[in-house]
C-alpha cells in the first residue's frame, strides 16, 4: 500500500484532524477563557482553507470509490471558503451563547462532520460512497438545527429536517437500488457504459434525483425549507442555504452530466418543468414574507431554480456557468445572512419591519445588505448580475428562449421584493429603529470578505476563464 | 489617433461619486457642490476636445468618418464567444458625449442653487455623478453586453435620484414604478442580446453593424414564426429601448417620475436617460435597416409616431407643469423614433437618421431648458400647478425670456434650433411615409398649442395674488438657463448632416420649402390658438373642454393607462395570486409556527398539531411529486 495515495484525501484527513484537535483543545482551555475555542477553530479552519489551494493529483482510491480531480478539488475549496466565512460570522454567537454552555466542540464536530460528508459525496466514485456522504452531510445538520435547545422552534426545526431528510434519502436509496438492479453495478464508471432509458432505470433516476432535489430545495421537494430556516439558528440556516445547497448542486451536476448523460432526453424535460415551478413558487412565496429568515429561504429556493437553467444544457458551458453562479451565490447569500445574524444577535429582531430606518443608525450594515440583495437580484455591476447573465446565456445557447424569458420575468419579480427590504432600510421611517451597534472583528471580517467577493468576482474575468477550463473534465 | 484617453470622461464622475459617497458626512455641502461641478467640467472639456479631434482632425479618412474601437478581451466566455470591454468612438457616440456633458454640467451648476439647504445635499451630488458616469459609459459602450451593464446602472442611479425625496411617499412609489417598468422592458432587451450573441457569435457593434458582415448578410438563415430570428432579436431590443424612452405602452413611469427633484427631471427625463432608447436603435441602425428589409425598423416608426401623437394629446390637458413637460418629452422622443423608422441608409436617403440625432441634440438642449425654467418657477411659487401661477413675467424676467425661447424652439419656429431639426424629420417622413408625415405635422401643431398654453399659463394669464412676491432665481440657476438658451438659438445652424449620417459619409441638406412652410404654418396656428385661449384670463378653454366632454376627460386621465396597469398588477398579480399564496403560506405552512414562543398556553397544542401532521403533509407532497414526475415522464418515454 502506497501511503502517498492518502494525500489524495488531504482535505478529508485534515478536516478530521482539525475536529480531533478541537476535541483535545477544549480540555486545555481555561475555564475563564472558553471563548478562545472559537479563535482556535477559526484559526485551524483558516489554515485548512489555505492549504486546500495546494495542487492535487487527479486520481482515484479504493478501487474507484473515491476519486478526485481539479474540478472536485475546486468544489471543496469553494465549500471551505463558504464555511470559513460562516465561522467568522458565527463567532460572536458561538462565544456568547454556545461555548459558555460547554457545547462549542459539539457544534464544531457536527459542522465539520457534515462538511466531511460533503467532501465524500462530491468525491464519490460509486453510489455507496455517495450515499454515505449524503447521510453524513445531512444528519449532523439536523442536530445543529435543533441546537438552541432552549427554543422550542429550534427543536421543531430539527425534527422537521431529520424527518424530511430521512424520507428523502430513503427515496434516493430506493432509486439507487433500482439503478443497481438494471445496471448490475454501483460504480459510476461501470453504470455509464450500460445505462439505457428503460422504464425501471428512469424511475430509479427520478427517485435518486428527488433525494438531491430535496437538499437543493427544488419544487416540489422544498416544503421543509422555510420552516427549518425559520427555526434553526441563523448560522445553521445560512449553512443549509449556502454550503449544503452548493455541495448538492455540485454532485448532482457531476452525476447528471456523466452517468446520466445518456438519459438526457428524459431529464431535460423534467428539469425544464422543475425549473419553472421552482422559480415561480420561490418568488411568489417570497413576495409577502415578513420574517427575514423565511424571506431568504424562499429567495434561496428561487435562486436554485435559476441554477437549473445551466443544468438543462448538459454542456461544458453549463457546468462553468453553474459553478460560477454558485460561487457568487455563496458570497451574496452569506452577506445577507451575515447581516441578519448580526442584527438578530444584538437585538433579537428578525422582521422586515424592524429594519425600517436601519440606514440612519447602521449605514454600513445597510450597505452590505443592499449589495447582497442587488447581487441576488442580478443588478450590474455586482457579481450576481454576471452569474445570472451567464446562466441565461448558457440556456439560450441551447435554444431555451421561453425558459430564459420566464427566468427573466422571475428576476423582475425578485427585484420587487428585494427592493422591499432596501426600501425598509433606506426609506421607511421608524420611531425606534435598531440602535447603532458595533460588530466585533470577526463579524466585520466575515462581512468584508463577502462584500469584496460581491464587488470583485463578477469583474475579475480570469476566475471565469479558470472555471471554464476546469469544466472541460466532463467532455 | 488613439482615443483611449476618453475613458477618463466616465471615470472622473465615478471617482467623484466614490469620493462624495464615502466621505458623505465629512464633506461640507458647499464643497461637495464644487467637487461635483469641477469633476463634470473636466469631463465636459475632454468631451469637447475629443469632438474637435474626431470631427475636424483625425476622424475622417477618405471622406468617411471612421468607427474607432479601443478594446481588450475581457473574458473568453466559450471557445467561440469572447466578451470585450472597450470604448467606441464614432460620430453619434461623440455627439452624445457632448449632449450628456453639457446638460449634466448645467444641471450640476443649477442644483447648487436649487438644492441649497437641502438635507442630503452631498448625497444628491454623489448620485448625480453616479448617473453621469453610467450615462457616459452607456454612450461609449463598444458592445451589447457592455451597453446592457450601463443600461441597468443608469436605471439604478435614476432610481436613486427619483427617490431622492425619500420622505415623500409619492416619490418613493414613482422611483419604484420607473425601475420596475423599465426592468420589464429590459427583459426584452436581455433576451434580444442573448439571441444576437448566439446567432451571430459576437456582441461587438462594429462587427454587427458592418453591412457586408455575416450578421447582416445571413439574417435569412434562421427563422422563427415567419420572421428571421435576428428580426425578433431586434424587436426585443427595441422593447428595451422603448421602456427607457417611454414609448407607448411602456410610458407610464415617465409622468410619475416627475416626483423627483426638478434638476433630475431635466437631466434624466429630458436629455439623457430617456434618449438612451433612441440611441440604442441608432447604434444598431445598420442592423435595423438591412435585416429583413427593415421589418423591425417599421415597428420603430409606427410605435414612435403613435407615441408622439398619444402623448401630445395628453399634454394638452395636464395641469401640473412638470407633467406637461413629461408628456411633451414622450411626444418628442416619438418624433426621434419615427425619424429613425423612416430613414434610409445611403447619402440623402439617410436623412431620417441624421434628423433623429439632430433632434435628439436640439431637443436635449431646449427641453432641459424648459425643465430648468419650470424648476425656477416652482422654486419661486412653491407649487407645480398652473392654477397657482400666472403673470410671473413681471417677477422673473430671465426665466420668462429663456422659457419663451425654448417654447418657440420646441414649437419649431424659424430660426431656432427646433425648427431645423423638426423640419429634417418631417422631410424624411414626407419622402418615405405619407401617413407618418401627416401624424408628424399634426403633432407639430399640437406641440405648439400645448407649449404656449403652458407658457401663457405660467407667465401671463390671470394675475395671481402671491402671498410672498416671487423673485428671480439666483445666478447659479439663471446662468444655466442663459447658456442653454444661447445654444437653443444658435445650434440649429450647425451643419449636422456633414458630421452625422447613417453611412458616415456626410451629405448636404437643403430646406424643402413646401414642408418647411406647412410645418411653420401649423406651428404658428397652434401658437395663435393658444394665445387666444390663454394669454388673457377667459373661459374659452373651459367651454372647449366642456364641448369635448368625455374626450377631454379621457385625455386628462391619460387614457386610463395607469388604471389598466394597476388593475393587472394589483388586482390580478398581487391580490389574486400573491395574496392567496401568502394566505396559503400563512395558514397552512406557517400555521404551526405562529404563536410559538409568546403564547405559552397555546404552545403545547401547537406542538401536538405539528407532531400529528405537518411533516406528513410535506412527506406527502414529496412522494406525490416524485410519483407524478416519474409517471408523466415514463409515460412520455413510452410514446
Amino acid at each position: 500500500m502506497n501511503f502517498s495515495n492518502f494525500l489524495l484525501m488531504r482535505h478529508e484527513i485534515l478536516l478530521l484532524a482539525i475536529t480531533l484537535l478541537l476535541l483535545v483543545g477544549e480540555i486545555f482551555i481555561h475555564k475563564n477563557k472558553k471563548g478562545s475555542l472559537v479563535h482556535l477553530a477559526i484559526f485551524l479552519f483558516g489554515i485548512h482553507t489555505a492549504v486546500g489551494f495546494l495542487q492535487i493529483e487527479e486520481s482515484s482510491l479504493f478501487g474507484g470509490m473515491f476519486r478526485t480531480n481539479n474540478m472536485i478539488h475546486f468544489f471543496k475549496n469553494v465549500l471551505n471558503i463558504g464555511v470559513f466565512i460562516l465561522l467568522l460570522q458565527s463567532a460572536e454567537w458561538l462565544q456568547e451563547k454556545i461555548v459558555n454552555q460547554d457545547r462549542g466542540t459539539e457544534f464544531f464536530i457536527l459542522l465539520f462532520s457534515s462538511l466531511l460528508g460533503m467532501y465524500f459525496m462530491i468525491s464519490s466514485g460509486d453510489f455507496l460512497m455517495f450515499y454515505i456522504g449524503l447521510e453524513l452531510s445531512t444528519l449532523p445538520v439536523a442536530a445543529l438545527a435543533a441546537f438552541e435547545t432552549s427554543k422550542r422552534i429550534s427543536s421543531e426545526s430539527g425534527i422537521k429536517l431529520i424527518l424530511s431528510a430521512a424520507l428523502a434519502s430513503g427515496v434516493s436509496l430506493f432509486g439507487i437500488s433500482m439503478l443497481y438492479a438494471t445496471s448490475g453495478s454501483i460504480y459510476f464508471n461501470e453504470i455509464v457504459e450500460v445505462i439505457s432509458a428503460s422504464n425501471l432505470t428512469v424511475l430509479g433516476f427520478f427517485l435518486f434525483f428527488a433525494g438531491l432535489a430535496f437538499k437543493i430545495s427544488l419544487v416540489p421537494f422544498h416544503f421543509w425549507t422555510a420552516d427549518v430556516y425559520e427555526g434553526a439558528p441563523i448560522s445553521v440556516a445560512s449553512y443549509l442555504s449556502v454550503i449544503s445547497k452548493g455541495a448538492a448542486v455540485f454532485i448532482l451536476m457531476i452525476l447528471m452530466f456523466t452517468i446520466f448523460k445518456p438519459l438526457m432526453h428524459v431529464w431535460e424535460n423534467m428539469v425544464y418543468v422543475v425549473a419553472i415551478a421552482t422559480m415561480f413558487i420561490g418568488n411568489l412565496f417570497a413576495l409577502r414574507q415578513q420574517n427575514m429568515k423565511r424571506f431568504l429561504a424562499f429567495s434561496s429556493i428561487a435562486q436554485a431554480g435559476f441554477i437549473l437553467l445551466g443544468l438543462i444544457t448538459g454542456t461544458q458551458l453549463g457546468v462553468a456557468t453553474i459553478v460560477y453562479f454558485v460561487l457568487i451565490y455563496i458570497f451574496s447569500n452569506l452577506a445577507a445572512f451575515g447581516v441578519v445574524q448580526a442584527i438578530s444577535l444584538k437585538t433579537g429582531k428578525e422582521n422586515m419591519d424592524d429594519y425600517n430606518g436601519l440606514y440612519r443608525t447602521n449605514p454600513n450594515l445597510s450597505l452590505v445588505m443592499m449589495l447582497a440583495l442587488f447581487s441576488l437580484a442580478g443588478i450590474p455591476p455586482v457579481a450576481g448580475f454576471f452569474g445570472k447573465f451567464f446562466l441565461f446565456t448558457a440556456a439560450a445557447s441551447k435554444g431555451y428562449y421561453l425558459l430564459v424569458f420566464l427566468a427573466v420575468v422571475n428576476v423582475t419579480i425578485s427585484l420587487y421584493y428585494y427592493l422591499l427590504v432596501i426600501r425598509a432600510m433606506f426609506i421607511r421611517k421608524n420611531e425606534n429603529p435598531i440602535p447603532f451597534f458595533k460588530n466585533k472583528l470577526y463579524m466585520r471580517l466575515g462581512l468584508l470578505i463577502t462584500v469584496v467577493g460581491i464587488l470583485v468576482l463578477g469583474l475579475y474575468s480570469p476566475l471565469y476563464d479558470y472555471i471554464y477550463e476546469l469544466s472541460s473534465f466532463l467532455n | 489617433m488613439n482615443f483611449t484617453y476618453i475613458i477618463l470622461i466616465p471615470l472622473i464622475p465615478f471617482v467623484v461619486f466614490l469620493l462624495l459617497g464615502i466621505y458623505n458626512k465629512k464633506i461640507k455641502p458647499a464643497v461637495s457642490g464644487y467637487i461635483g461641478v469641477t469633476g463634470l467640467s473636466t469631463s465636459t472639456l475632454l468631451s469637447f476636445y475629443t469632438a474637435y479631434q474626431y470631427f475636424f482632425v483625425h476622424g475622417k479618412v477618405n471622406g468617411v468618418y471612421q468607427t474607432l474601437v479601443h478594446k481588450t478581451t475581457w473574458m473568453n466566455f466559450t471557445d467561440t464567444l469572447a466578451i470585450d470591454m472597450g470604448v467606441l468612438v464614432d460620430p453619434i457616440s461623440i455627439m452624445m458625449l457632448i449632449v450628456v456633458s453639457i446638460i449634466s454640467l448645467m444641471v450640476h451648476i443649477y442644483s447648487r442653487g436649487y438644492m441649497k439647504g437641502d438635507e442630503g445635499y452631498t448625497r444628491f451630488f454623489a448620485f448625480l455623478s453616479l448617473f453621469s458616469f453610467s450615462m457616459f459609459g452607456l454612450v461609449l459602450a463598444a458592445n451589447l453586453f457592455q451597453i446592457y451593464i450601463f443600461w441597468e446602472l443608469v436605471g439604478v442611479s435614476s432610481y436613486l435620484l427619483i427617490g431622492y425625496y425619500y420622505t415623500k411617499n409619492s416619490a418613493v412609489a414613482a422611483a419604484k414604478k420607473a425601475f420596475i417598468v423599465t426592468r420589464f422592458a429590459d427583459l426584452g432587451f436581455l433576451i434580444g442580446i442573448l439571441m444576437v450573441g448566439y446567432y451571430t457569435g459576437t456582441f461587438d457593434f462594429e462587427t454587427l453593424n458592418n453591412p457586408e458582415g455575416s450578421a447582416i448578410l445571413n439574417w435569412a438563415s434562421t427563422s422563427f414564426m415567419g420572421l428571421s430570428v435576428i428580426t425578433w432579436a431586434l424587436i426585443l431590443i427595441f422593447i428595451g429601448g422603448a421602456g427607457k424612452s417611454a414609448m407607448f405602452p411602456l410610458h407610464i413611469w415617465l409622468p410619475d417620475a416627475m416626483e423627483g427633484p426638478t434638476p433630475v427631471s431635466a437631466l434624466i427625463h429630458a436629455a439623457t436617460m430617456v434618449v438612451a432608447g433612441v440611441y440604442l436603435v441608432a447604434r444598431l441602425f445598420p442592423m435595423y435597416y438591412f435585416v429583413e428589409d427593415g421589418f423591425a425598423l417599421n415597428i420603430v416608426a409606427y410605435v414612435g409616431a403613435f407615441s408622439s401623437l398619444f402623448a401630445a394629446i395628453i399634454a394638452i390637458t395636464q395641469t401640473d407643469i412638470k407633467r406637461v413637460l413629461a408628456f411633451s418629452t414622450m411626444s418628442q422622443l416619438g418624433y426621434m423614433m419615427l425619424a429613425l423608422g423612416v430613414s434610409g441608409y445611403d447619402g440623402h436617403e439617410g436623412v431620417g437618421y441624421m434628423a433623429s440625432m439632430f433632434h435628439l441634440f436640439t431637443h436635449a438642449m431646449f427641453k432641459a431648458l424648459l425643465f430648468l425654467g419650470a424648476g425656477s418657477v416652482i422654486h419661486a411659487v412653491h407649487s407645480n400647478y398652473l392654477k397657482d401661477m400666472g403673470g410671473l413675467r413681471k417677477y422673473m424676467p430671465i426665466t420668462n425670456a429663456t422659457f419663451l425661447i425654448a417654447a418657440l424652439a420646441i414649437s419649431g419656429v424659424f430660426p431656432l434650433s427646433g425648427f431645423w431639426s423638426k423640419d429634417e424629420i418631417l422631410v424624411a417622413a414626407f419622402e418615405h411615409n405619407k401617413l407618418i408625415y401627416g401624424v408628424g405635422v399634426f403633432v407639430a401643431g399640437l406641440t405648439a398649442f400645448y407649449m404656449f398654453r403652458l407658457y401663457f399659463g405660467i407667465f401671463w394669464g390671470k394675475n395671481t395674488q402671491y402671498k410672498h412676491a416671487p423673485h428671480e432665481s439666483p445666478l447659479s440657476m439663471t446662468f444655466p438657463l442663459i447658456v442653454l438658451a444661447l445654444i437653443t438659438v444658435f445650434s440649429g445652424f450647425i451643419p449636422f448632416s456633414e458630421f452625422i449620417s447613417a453611412d458616415k459619409i456626410g451629405f448636404e441638406t437643403h430646406i424643402n420649402y413646401p414642408v418647411a412652410l406647412l410645418s411653420s404654418f401649423v406651428a404658428v396656428s397652434g401658437i395663435v390658438l393658444a394665445t387666444i385661449f390663454y394669454k388673457k384670463e377667459n373661459d374659452l378653454s373651459d367651454k372647449f373642454a366642456k364641448a369635448f366632454g368625455p374626450l377631454y376627460k379621457w385625455a386628462r386621465d391619460k387614457f386610463y393607462f395607469d388604471e389598466i396597469y394597476m388593475f393587472v398588477t394589483k388586482k390580478i398579480l398581487f391580490n389574486s395570486v400573491a395574496e392567496n399564496i401568502a394566505k396559503f403560506d400563512k395558514k397552512i405552512v406557517d400555521g404551526t409556527m405562529e404563536g410559538i414562543g409568546n403564547k405559552t398556553v397555546v404552545v403545547s397544542e401547537k406542538i401536538k398539531r405539528m407532531q400529528s401532521g405537518k411533516v406528513q403533509d410535506y412527506a406527502f407532497a414529496f412522494i406525490a411529486g416524485v410519483v407524478i414526475i416519474a409517471l408523466v415522464f415514463i409515460y412520455m418515454l413510452g410514446n
